[in-house]
């Protein structure tokens, strides 16, 4: 069973801030998809390699070749905050 | 120091590659303005999608068997999802399970003077995420300003296990992964932030701190030297040293605590499943085959092949350009005395300037050495001719012998020849002070054969004709 | 049709029949487009009256679903978080379809990042369904369904995660293809959960259908899962009929939980189906049940990692004043991100969390292993599958949407397609009650040609995809 506090750490680790109203509401959603989950449980899995990618590739690689890259303004234009060419990020602690 | 324990990450940059290493954007970053070299997948545009780097694949095996480690016949590479304003996808895609190289080991010379083997847990490649630059230091920016140039960037990691037990040892063992590096061609150590290193350090019987993202050799030393002190102290003090992250602040010479939320890494990982796996047994013999001789073994022919002391050896197989440079003085001069000449005087000479082994000619140095051995110039004649040559760029050797008359040594071997000549020749100085000038021919062909016809031979004519009018 | 349509367009002008559609789209009360490139659009129409082009969609207006890059439009996947992101680059289905003359007209409505079944969680609002506007018009490429079903768009392209093409071509009455993994780059497509999504279209007609799969589909070096090998084709052998063609009936699609209506309808369009010469033989899948559980805990731990880019820094909103990082980015995406995001990210954080991945991620992705091999099985002994595309017809706005575990039974029939990898088309095979019921025929990978053939047949014998909503 998940609990508030699970509910907290997990907003913890995804980076999304929750309010303290809606931690009920996540408690119980978040409880009701896992016990559907759980029927996997059911399943004998024992020895089955697991599907990572449902396509069997190997070996795909570009060669080491440098292309053009974007300009500078163009990659600067979507961002929000920018100074002399720089990205603005909050401060890190 | 036998109860320090220090493991190390290395970063390094394959940056010899002309491309990142999931796009094509250049890898000529430095000196270009702030996020000017990023496409929309090593920024992380919505959508974008990796194709892995073929090359940058086989310099990490390169590597890999260079540090004799085990290449993973499948390999693969993993999502490791944290959130940090350098990383615009919000994961980096590094290796997990079976990465490309496990379980290899160098030989060092520890503390006291013995060789030690230090393991390499593994090696695998991850993508470098973006610079950050603090308004200020990092425990007191007001924001922090981010440039993705080198986002993406190829990178190897390379992890020892915990075998090291001093700054220095730590700092012989970096000088020595630098140097396969650098044989194998496929790093430049020149470039800014090309290898960053993240130390684990402990006290034995204490919890470890991780100092961060420290660039530079000497940096390592100054972090883990701080670090010990401050562990001595703590311990001294009764405080219990905690598990914890901490950043290495250059300007102030001291580490700082950066995450306080103790056991919080999660990373997540899980398989990239954007990239295809790599089945790379097949190519592992062709680059075997293919790697050059590295520092240990061309050490141990410098020393037997030339005759050279250990630590000329040594010194002159630091660098792959350095040992190829001795080698082609070797082949023209007396092999011992280029080993002498090129690692304790034009190392240095080129060290107190901060160049380069290319800004010198092999030739020149070859004639200096053959100069020194036939006696022709002094030793501080020889330094000097060095020195000419770094700081004025331009002549020869013989010519800066001719313009500072640093040849005197040389001279007074044609001045005794022509002594000798003289005092032997008395019928050829009585025809010449009977008014026969071609008599002096004959005295000059006597000096040229006595110097082996190194003298210059007009330049003979003149000391004959001299000398004979003296007597 | 879009052949028609191009004889129209060469025979009349291209800027006319474009105005026609913007006026439509103004009036229209779907709220099916997000972003419309009008300017450009009637640029290209433009040029295209005074010199047409040779190209496979020449002239041909095209929706796109709100996920797909574009550049210079608008791609903000519905979400808050990415309002105001403009592309500088275009995705790979896009510079095919413009490097076949197709004129891109706008963005269309989704549930935000692909994570819904009934586009109702769209930060612009729901999109309704052109047969009934109390109705959803299914998800999540509600909005390139609804604009088809409408008559506001003549093709669209949308994006099939879980079955977020098919299901809403099923509950809008079109043609909706979810191609093999890997026959069309996904390079441009905003990921939700890279390993189960393929863009799609969604059009009137079957051979619509396969004209756009002949555009979009083929090897892309940008995408490393990228199907290799020869080009395919769709057009030709398109008529060829069913005659001998072995259908299986999976028995696990049918029954509890199935609508009667629609049950019945795509018994008869098996009936249909067999009268045109194919046979069918019922089989079994047995790992169905489990095919829903796997296919949330794979997507929702793919989207944990694949939306943790959005954080406001390099592109998308970011408003007030800055904190510490770990705050400002946890605020920002807490404003961001809708509830169902939200939840489904924190899931798919959970289920790769340190102590959980064996027991989630690991263990859904060997019981789709499971699956997968269900599929091989069956396809050993049948060409094709037929099943209802989804169990109910399209339900009312606002009926599921604070029940997230109902609103993922209904993808019931839909995500084992993609836990598989293989390819399946929704064709319109009825009605129930006055709602559109679809008609999911599923083949082996790359099967598309048999896949589009069958559904051919099928079209030419019934009138299904004729029929029309009659209000938009």
């Amino acid at each position: 069973m998940i609990t508030r506090e699970d509910v907290e750490h997990i907003s913890w680790l995804a980076s999304i801030k929750i309010e303290d109203e809606e931690k009920d509401e996540l408690v119980e959603h978040f409880n009701s998809i896992l016990e559907y989950f759980h029927q996997l449980d059911e399943v004998d899995t024992e020895g089955v390699k697991p599907t990572y990618r449902v396509v069997d590739l190997a070996n795909i690689f570009r060669e080491d070749a440098a292309y053009e890259s974007l300009p500078q303004d163009q990659a600067l234009k979507n961002a929000p905050r920018t100074e002399n060419g720089y990205i603005k990020s909050p401060r890190i602690v | 120091m036998e109860n320090v324990i220090i493991g190390l990450e290395i970063h390094v940059q394959l940056n010899r590659l002309q491309s990142k290493m999931f796009c094509g954007c250049s890898t000529a970053y430095h000196d270009s303005p702030p996020n000017s070299h990023t496409c929309p997948v090593c920024l992380g545009l919505p959508g974008s999608l990796p194709v892995i780097n073929r090359k940058a694949v086989e310099y990490g095996i390169k590597v890999g068997l260079a540090l004799n480690c085990k290449i993973e016949e499948e390999t693969l590479f993993y999502r490791k999802n944290y959130y940090y304003p350098d990383l615009p996808k919000g994961f980096q895609i590094s290796q997990y399970d079976y990465p490309l190289a496990t379980q290899g080991h160098i030989m060092i010379l520890g503390d006291d003077g013995a060789e030690r083997n230090i393991r390499i847990n593994r090696a695998h490649m991850e993508e470098d995420p973006g610079r950050l630059v603090h308004a200020g230091t990092i425990d007191k920016a007001k924001y922090t300003m981010v440039d993705y140039n080198r986002c993406g960037m190829p990178l190897l990691e390379v992890v020892t296990e915990p075998d090291l037990s001093s700054p220095k040892e730590a700092r012989v063992f970096l000088d020595k992964l630098k140097s396969i590096l650098d044989y194998l061609d496929v790093f430049d150590g020149s470039q800014e932030g090309s290898m960053r290193i993240d130390a684990n350090i402990s006290l034995k019987g204490g919890d470890r701190s991780e100092v961060k993202n420290i660039t530079g050799f000497k940096g390592v030393e100054k972090a883990l030297s701080y670090e010990i002190t401050r562990q001595k102290n703590m311990q001294r003090r009764n405080i219990k040293v905690v598990q914890e992250t901490r950043h290495f602040d250059e300007l102030r010479n001291i580490t700082v605590s950066i995450r306080s939320k103790v056991g919080a890494h999660d990373y997540r990982y899980f398989p990239e499943c954007d990239l295809a796996v790599m089945r790379i047994a097949p190519w592992v013999p062709t680059i075997r085959a293919a790697l050059p001789e590295l520092p240990d073994v061309k050490r141990e022919r410098f020393v037997k092949q030339y005759g050279l002391a250990d630590d000329h050896a040594k010194s002159l197989t630091s660098e792959i350009k350095l040992a190829n440079f001795y080698e082609a003085v070797a082949t023209q001069a007396a092999p011992k005395l280029a080993a002498v000449w090129i690692a304790d005087v034009l190392k240095g000479e080129l060290n107190y300037r901060d160049l380069a082994i290319d800004c010198f000619r092999e030739e020149h140095m070859a004639e200096i050495v053959q100069m020194l051995e036939k006696g022709k110039i002094s030793e501080d004649g020889a330094v000097q001719i060095i020195r000419e040559l770094l700081d004025k760029k331009s002549g020869s050797p013989g010519e800066i012998v001719l313009a500072l008359g640093l040849g005197r040594a040389e001279d007074d071997a044609v001045q005794k020849a022509v002594r000798e000549a003289v005092a032997e020749s008395a019928a050829a100085v009585a025809d010449y002070r009977a008014g026969s000038e071609r008599a002096l021919n004959f005295i000059v062909g006597v000096v040229m054969k006595k110097t082996r016809g190194k003298a210059d031979a007009g330049e003979v004519h003149r000391l004959v004709k001299a000398e004979v009018e003296k007597v | 049709m879009l052949s028609e349509l191009k004889s129209k367009l060469l025979a009349e002008s291209c800027e006319e029949y474009l105005c026609q559609l913007f006026d439509r789209i103004e009036k229209s009360s779907l709220n099916a487009f997000t972003t419309l490139a009008k300017e450009s659009a009637l640029k290209e129409a433009k040029l295209f009256d005074k010199n047409p082009g040779r190209g496979l969609l020449a002239g041909v207006p095209i929706a796109i679903k709100e996920c797909i890059s574009t550049k210079g439009i608008e791609t903000n996947c519905s979400s808050r978080i990415l309002r105001g992101y403009i592309p500088p680059y275009d995705a790979h289905v896009i510079e095919r379809l413009k490097a076949e003359g197709a004129i891109i007209m706008g963005k269309t409505n989704m549930d935000e990042f692909a994570m819904g079944t009934s586009t109702e969680t769209s930060c612009f609002g729901p999109t309704k369904n052109p047969w009934d506007h109390t109705r959803v018009p299914g998800g999540s490429s509600g909005g390139s369904a609804a604009v088809v079903a409408g008559g506001i768009a003549p093709c669209s392209l949308g994006s099939d995660t879980g079955g977020s093409v098919r299901c809403p071509a099923s509950f809008c009455g079109i043609v909706g293809l979810k191609p093999t993994y890997g026959l069309v780059s996904r390079y441009g497509l905003v990921a939700y959960a890279n390993s189960l999504e393929q863009i799609g279209p969604l059009t009137h007609t079957v051979e619509d259908t396969a004209l756009l799969m002949e555009v979009i589909s083929g090897h892309d070096e940008r995408d490393s899962t990228s199907a290799t090998g020869t080009r395919r084709s769709y057009l030709p052998g398109l008529q060829d009929g069913v005659a001998g063609l072995k259908i299986g009936i999976p028995k696990e699609y049918f029954g509890e939980g199935v609508d009667s209506d629609v049950e019945k309808a795509v018994w008869a369009a098996i009936h249909t189906l067999e009268s045109l010469g194919a046979s069918w033989q019922e089989i079994s899948l047995p790992h169905t049940r489990y095919a829903l559980a796997a296919y949330y805990v794979i997507a929702m731990s793919e989207a944990s990692s694949n939306l943790a880019r959005f954080d406001g820094l390099r592109y998308g909103s970011r408003q007030g004043e800055d904190k510490d990082w770990h705050t400002t980015f946890s605020e920002i995406r807490a404003k961001g991100f809708g509830p169902e995001v939200k939840r489904r990210i924190m899931l798919g954080t959970y289920a790769l969390s340190a102590g959980y991945y064996g027991r989630y991620y690991l263990k859904a992705l060997q019981v789709r292993t499971l699956i997968k091999e269900d599929f091989q099985r069956a396809f050993k002994e049948v060409d094709l599958l037929a099943s209802p595309t989804m169990p109910i017809p399209a339900f009312k706005i606002g009926e599921r949407i604070n029940d997230p575990l109902s609103l993922y039974m209904a993808d019931v029939f839909t995500v084992p397609i993609n836990l598989a990898g293989v390819p399946a088309i929704s064709v319109p095979c009825g009605f129930a009650e006055r709602l559109p019921v679809g008609l999911q025929l599923m083949g082996p990978h790359f099967g598309e040609g048999a896949v589009l053939r069958a559904a051919q047949a099928f079209e030419a014998a019934t009138p299904f995809h004729e029929a029309k909503p009659e209000v938009v």
